[in-house]
């Protein structure tokens, strides 16, 4: 065994360091843009968010230090410990949370709150790594298929219930992580094919889909029986009767799910989206704005600062959820591009390196922070430019928020300091 | 490496997608991106002074004023001395509360109408005092006012625009004024001028924050142009006096060129009454009013039956289509027989009983027997009624009858003047001459408008040809060129048959119907009329009193003037019609009422039909019993 380095950046990944920093440097520009006022206030201040995200973002240098400063191995031998003291913090957000915006999920220190849930994700990440990494596991076995779901799975209940479903919805990534290691294909295909029909139902009304399903069934069926004769019938009449009744219990299952499950604002976002009911002014009014705002930009946008509907603070949540909505009106297609592109650098250069690790705990881990980044870009810029429903989730780097960026950066870092350590054998 | 490959691929795509939808956002709908449409400007207006209207001879009809709402702006609103402030206002406190919460209800942050259209002296202490009470403040608007009290019909009024066709129109606010009758509304393009934007840059609480791009796309508003109309309004006030009591409608023209000179209903307003404070309360009394109608136009909407004035258009028709001459004659016994029944016979006040009758004779004398035999050769011509007919309805109409005349006021009717295919329909091809006979002396179906009838009257006077007639003479003191009123049209009848028909008619004046109206040294041509009316109570057919119906022009050579005029109700034609004919004829030529003639004017200013009004309003049925 080589000695341990004595250099904590030796090794480190710089093209990944040099994408972290730019895309912060960037978000903070757009925040700064998005919640500047008319008086000029110090920028280091408690008082104005962008002088809060500055003051965030330095905090990231000593986090960065710490998290580079341990040896990888102690990321992989405490892994279930740090999973379980996440957990615990999301328990104890029950009796001890402080309710904002209808959700108990945020620890309050004075001028500091902490959301836990930013940072479960990378202690899953952790997690699932180190029960996947394990020589004797095999994810073909259904005993071990449930294990590594109730991992995923814990938190996000427990988040679901604080009540905050949209941060919850980013665990179906890992399915992402599973497929790799060699989950079969047909949970995602499965899984598409529902949310597929889901939507279709809730468009068009569950009537004409149970009909289009049935007769799709049954043409499929005497299709199967013209070319394999009577036996077919005599071998699958059972899986015809059984897929029958499943296509028939969905449609009903969706309508009612949706129309009694689902609360008005979830049903409204759908519909909205879907072109089914236009409200610009109250339901639709974020995702309206926001186009309208990005829509403005044009090829170069306006410049930074002179996005006047950023200034006039037209779209809600602009410094947060909505903050790419700064970058198409003050930078422009070329600007929101560069952004994606960047991002998908990223996600691009992380798989990249991940496959390269031997061990296998570093390129779980590593997998997962790609696709914990790509649900969170693809989910927030989709809804930001209006393809997708509203759901409040921060776009990684770039949303107002010190426990998001905290997240983030320690969910990176564990990586590039995974990452650096790849070569060594442990 | 090939099971990552799922996650590849995904990014990719995912890439592209988003990429691809930002430039269909910022590329494509981008391009069709107006700064001034953008959620963050504030556009304000600067609305620019409406336009002046004057009458012909330069008399101020319609002006501006200024006028002071008080606004408030709620949530700028402090404690205050809530009696101070009611007395200033001349409110009580539960007015001041109740409108206080009704501007809350609408926008706390926003300015709305506290109390509309302060009186001016009450604003002259208010504005002293106002400082001291926060959220309050004056806003100007200019209101109309109009300097002499006639012609509300043909000036209109303005007001509010309102929700539906702001988002119709896209130069319109909801709230801002427009022209909503008369010429107001005719001419609101010209009077309304163009009001200036400025755009100005807000925040989401709509607090301006400075102005927009540095005013590059603000615009300057420019004033709206006056008007001079047609109209006299000197002849239109006196024309107006002397329909007071009555119900009816005046239009006289000038048929040189066209140009009302009045237009006259009556029942009519005092204009001022929809300008101010009372307007909601009168102009609900105005509008509900479903008996006298002041707000109905009777001058251009009534379509009645013209009666004998029509009697005109047959022999000019006549003359025309060569089925008589100034020498043909028919004999008239009391009336004239048109099938072989009893009652197929149409009686004749003419009083020439059993002799020849010439043209001139039979417009002087008002004979019906002459105009049916007329009538009957016109359309059974050819042998062929439906033809015949269209023939005849081709010459009436090129008199402007049975159609919108195009004249430049909002309101209209067309009127009626049948043709064969009217009657093929109604009496499956199975009628002629005499089914129709009623229309040889104006009844029957034919329906006409009084300034259609003065219009008919001054392409009389003209011999053949008329210019549509007009209101608007000068936008911004220069004459209007518009070919729809300038270009002459011609009728269908030569000039040469004109001649004994104004012979005859001057006879009117002379000996007929018209002689006791006659003003020395103007001679007067004209008609009169009666106009049988009838309604429908329970099903049954009741006639009530006629309507009185006079067209007449003067002077003879040269016609100066054209007129109609029809009072409700008025009986003969002789007795109220030609003596305001006269008058009105008398003032507008020699400007004034000569002493010979002023017992006439003081007639006619006493004579009021209020009485037959009250008794039709009350008991309809007997009234028809009782007349013949």
């Amino acid at each position: 065994m080589r000695q341990e380095r004595n250099n904590i950046f030796e090794n480190i990944d710089w093209v990944l360091v040099f994408l972290f920093i730019t895309l912060v440097g960037f978000g903070w520009l757009n925040i700064y843009a998005a919640s500047k006022t008319e008086e000029d206030v110090e920028l280091l201040s408690f008082s104005t968010k962008y002088g809060k995200q500055l003051i965030f973002i330095c905090c990231t240098i000593p986090l960065i230090i710490t998290i580079l400063f341990f040896n990888s191995k102690f990321y992989e031998k405490y892994a279930s410990i740090f999973y379980i003291i996440s957990i615990f913090c999301l328990l104890l957000l029950f009796p001890f949370g402080k309710e904002i915006n209808g959700a108990k999920s945020w620890f309050n220190f004075g001028v500091l709150g902490l959301q836990p849930s930013e940072f479960v994700k990378a202690f899953t990440a952790l997690a699932v790594a180190k029960l996947l990494s394990d020589r004797q596991y095999n994810l073909k076995l259904i005993k071990n298929q449930i294990k590594v779901f109730i991992i995923i799975f814990t938190p996000a209940v427990l988040i679901t219930l604080q009540p905050d479903a949209g941060s919850a919805l980013i665990y179906l990534t890992f399915f992402f992580v599973l497929n790799r290691e060699g989950l079969t294909m047909s949970y995602m295909i499965w899984g598409s094919i529902l949310i597929f029909l889901f939507i279709l139902t809730i468009f068009f009304g569950y009537f004409p889909v149970l009909l289009v399903l049935l007769a799709f069934i049954t043409i499929t069926v005497i299709y199967m029986i013209y070319k394999r004769g009577q036996r077919f019938i005599r071998f699958n009449w059972y899986k015809i009767v059984i897929i029958y009744i499943i296509t028939i219990l969905f449609t009903f299952g969706t309508n009612i799910i949706y129309n009694n499950v689902f609360k008005r604002h979830h049903r409204d976002r759908f519909e909205v989206l879907l072109g089914l009911k236009t409200d610009i002014k109250n339901i639709g009014y974020n995702s309206h704005q926001s186009e309208l705002t990005i829509s403005s930009g044009g090829w170069t946008g306006k410049g930074f600062l002179k996005g006047d509907i950023t200034k006039g603070d037209f779209v809600p949540e602009q410094h947060t959820d909505y903050i790419f909505s700064t970058v198409g009106e003050e930078w422009g297609f070329l600007g929101s591009s560069l952004v994606i592109i960047l991002f998908m650098l990223m996600i691009y250069r992380i798989i990249y390196l991940s496959e390269t690790h031997s061990n296998k705990f570093g390129r779980i881990y590593g997998y997962s922070v790609a696709s914990i980044l790509f649900f969170h870009i693809v989910v927030n810029i989709g809804m930001v430019i209006g393809l997708l429903p509203t759901v409040g989730i921060p776009l990684p780097f770039f949303s107002y928020g010190g426990s998001s960026l905290w997240g983030f950066t320690v969910l990176l870092f564990i990586f590039i300091r995974l990452d650096a350590h790849k070569n060594y054998d442990w | 490496m090939q099971r990552s490959f799922l996650l590849y691929f995904l990014i990719t795509i995912v890439g592209c997608v988003f990429i691809g939808r930002l430039f269909q956002l910022q590329i494509i709908r981008g391009a069709n991106y107006n700064p001034i449409h953008n959620s963050a400007v504030k556009t304000t207006y600067d609305y620019p002074e409406r336009g002046y209207v004057y009458d012909r001879n330069g008399k101020l009809l319609i002006a501006n004023q200024l006028s002071y709402d008080v606004m408030i702006q709620p949530n700028q609103v402090k404690p205050l001395d809530t009696i101070e402030f009611c007395n200033l206002l001349k409110i009580n406190k539960e007015s001041f509360l109740k409108r206080l919460r009704k501007a809350e209800r609408w926008a706390p942050y926003l300015p709305s109408v506290f109390l509309k259209q302060l009186a001016k002296k009450d604003f002259a202490f208010l504005q002293e005092k106002l400082h001291k009470y926060n959220g309050f403040f004056i806003q100007k608007r200019i209101i109309r006012k109009y300097p002499i009290n006639a012609a509300a019909n043909v000036l209109g009024y303005i007001g509010e625009v309102n929700e539906s066709l702001a988002k119709k129109n896209n130069y319109y606010q909801a709230g801002e004024l427009i022209g909503k009758d008369g010429i107001e509304r005719e001419y609101e393009s010209y009077l309304r001028g163009k009001k200036g934007k400025k755009y100005l840059q807000r925040n989401n609480l709509n607090k301006v924050t400075g102005s927009f791009s540095n005013g590059k796309y603000d615009t300057l508003s420019k004033n709206g142009k006056d008007l001079t109309l047609t109209l006299d309004i000197d002849l239109q006030l006196f024309a107006q006096k002397l329909m007071s009591g009555k119900r009816g409608g005046i239009v006289a023209i000038e048929p040189s060129s066209g140009e009302i000179l009045a237009l006259v209903t009556a029942p009519s307003y005092d204009p001022n009454m929809l300008v101010g404070r009372k307007r909601s309360k009168n102009s609900t009394i105005l509008f509900n009013d479903t008996i006298s109608r002041p707000s109905y136009d009777r001058g251009l909407l009534a379509a009645y039956a013209p009666g004998s004035p029509f009697k005109m258009m047959n022999a000019l028709i006549g003359l025309q289509e060569n089925v008589i001459n100034e020498k043909t004659s028919f004999k008239c016994y009391y009336g004239f027989k048109y099938g072989k029944r009893a009652n197929e016979f149409m009686g004749c006040h003419c009083n020439v009983i059993g002799k020849p009758i010439k043209l001139k004779t039979a417009i002087a004398k008002s004979c019906n027997s002459y105009f049916s035999n007329t009538y009957k050769r016109i359309v059974e011509k050819d042998n062929n009624s439906s033809e015949g007919l269209d023939n005849w309805h081709k010459h009436v109409s090129s008199f402007g009858l049975g159609d919108y005349l195009g004249y430049d006021l909002p309101a209209g009717s067309k009127g009626l003047i049948p043709d064969g295919k009217y009657y093929d329909n109604r009496y499956k091809y199975s009628w002629n001459g005499s089914t129709t006979i009623s229309n040889a002396i104006g009844q029957g179906e034919i329906l006409t408008t009084p300034i259609q009838l003065a219009n008919f009257t001054a392409a009389i006077a003209n011999r053949g040809y008329f210019y549509t007639p007009h209101i608007l003479k000068k936008i911004d003191k220069k004459t209007i060129d518009n070919e729809k009123f300038t270009m002459a049209k011609k009728t269908t009848i030569d000039k040469k048959h004109f001649d004994p028909v104004i012979e005859a008619m001057h006879e009117v004046f002379k000996t007929g119907t018209g002689k006791w109206s006659q003003v020395k040294g103007i001679e007067i041509c004209g008609k009169t009329g009666t106009a049988e009316n009838f309604t429908r109570i329970e099903g049954q057919k009741i006639q009530l009193p006629d309507h009185s119906i006079l067209v007449a022009f003067a002077p003879k050579e040269n016609p100066k003037i054209a007129l109609a005029i029809f009072v409700e109700n008025g009986g003969y034609g002789s007795t109220i019609a030609a003596p305001i004919t006269s008058l009105i004829i008398e003032k507008y030529l020699t400007g004034q009422i000569s002493k010979t003639n002023k017992y006439r004017e003081q007639n006619m200013l006493n004579l009021s039909l209020q009485d037959i009004y009250e008794k039709l309003k009350l008991k309809p049925k007997k009234i028809a019993s009782g007349t013949k």
